[in-house]
């Protein structure tokens, strides 16, 4: 992956096949932390303890088509390798919660990346899910949520391209404020 | 600046399009595979210039769709394009320039882009 905002679109697909109907997708930018961090909670069919232990290995995976699942041992490596850690918590029939924390200074952090393009992505692919996305910086926070656009739509779905263009620049513009 | 009253406006305008247009079964289907082999060769960007394109040339009969691992990951980016009657059309090794030109030339106007497709490239 070349940008974080990979990961999070790969982590959030998780989400999506573990039948979540709320992803809560989050980025932490604090400077005077000098931390990134980026969290992706769902309300899915969670895991078993014991699946939970070993999900970081990257012969542990659901799907059926290969043996290997390579996006979560990934990102740990990507969080380990420019200081931070990832931490995973899931419980069976309520939910997961992943958090990937990364030191923002580090010269082996990958960059941030297009957030707002994989949130794109992720509406056109489940545009009956409700996803939230906050971006948090030291001084102020910008959140957006299906659930509103939603209930202005009046049935319109929101996996419509003109919806989707919409979002974009209206997230977008969201987060340029915080700057 | 995107405000609520332009996605209001957006809602009536697609309210108007959705009684006139044809059904789902009708339109042709522009499928992107998402799974993480394509995600990793660059089929995000390639699915959201398809979103833009599409709306940007108002072309009502056209739906953009994805899918996961199609089988082919070498040639990731991969997009399948559906037309009613037709056969599909495979395109492989996308880009966002590459995806302007599909929309162009065979979504907008019928003539398939052959240089980009799975024939091409084995």
């Amino acid at each position: 992956m070349k940008e974080l905002a990979l990961n999070i679109l790969d982590i959030a697909q998780n989400s999506i096949a573990a039948g979540a109907s709320q992803i809560a997708i989050a980025v932490r930018e604090s400077m005077a932390a000098d931390q990134l961090t980026i969290s992706v909670k769902d309300n899915g069919c969670g895991m078993e303890p014991e699946f939970l232990a070993k999900v970081t290995d990257p012969f542990t995976t659901t799907r059926k088509t290969r043996k290997v699942g390579m996006g979560i041992p990934l990102l740990k490596m990507e969080a380990e390798m420019s200081g931070g850690g990832l931490r995973i918590e899931s419980k069976k029939g309520k939910g997961t919660s992943l958090t990937a924390c990364f030191k923002r200074s580090h010269m082996d952090r990958p960059p941030l990346g297009d957030v707002v393009g994989t949130l794109m992505v992720l509406i056109q692919g489940a545009p009956d899910l409700e996803f939230t996305y906050t971006k948090e910086t030291d001084q102020s926070a910008f959140q957006f949520s299906t659930a509103q656009v939603r209930a202005l739509l009046g049935g319109v779905s929101l996996s419509e391209p003109d919806v989707l263009v919409w979002i974009r620049g209206y997230v977008e513009e969201g987060e340029l404020e915080l700057l | 600046m995107k405000s609520l009253e332009d996605l209001k406006k957006i809602r009536e305008d697609m309210q108007k399009q959705m009684n006139l247009r044809a059904g789902d079964e009708n339109r042709t289907r522009v499928v992107v595979g998402m799974a993480t082999c394509g995600i990793a060769a660059g089929a995000r960007p390639v699915l959201t210039a398809f979103v833009d394109e599409v709306s940007r040339r108002n072309l009502q009969q056209v739906m953009v769709t994805q899918t996961g691992c199609v089988g082919i990951c070498r040639l990731e980016p991969v997009v399948e394009v559906f037309e009613p009657g037709k056969e599909k059309v495979t395109y492989v090794k996308l880009t966002e320039e590459k995806v302007k030109k599909i929309v162009s030339e065979h979504l907008a106007n019928g003539r398939v882009v052959d240089a980009y497709t799975i024939g091409a490239a084995e």
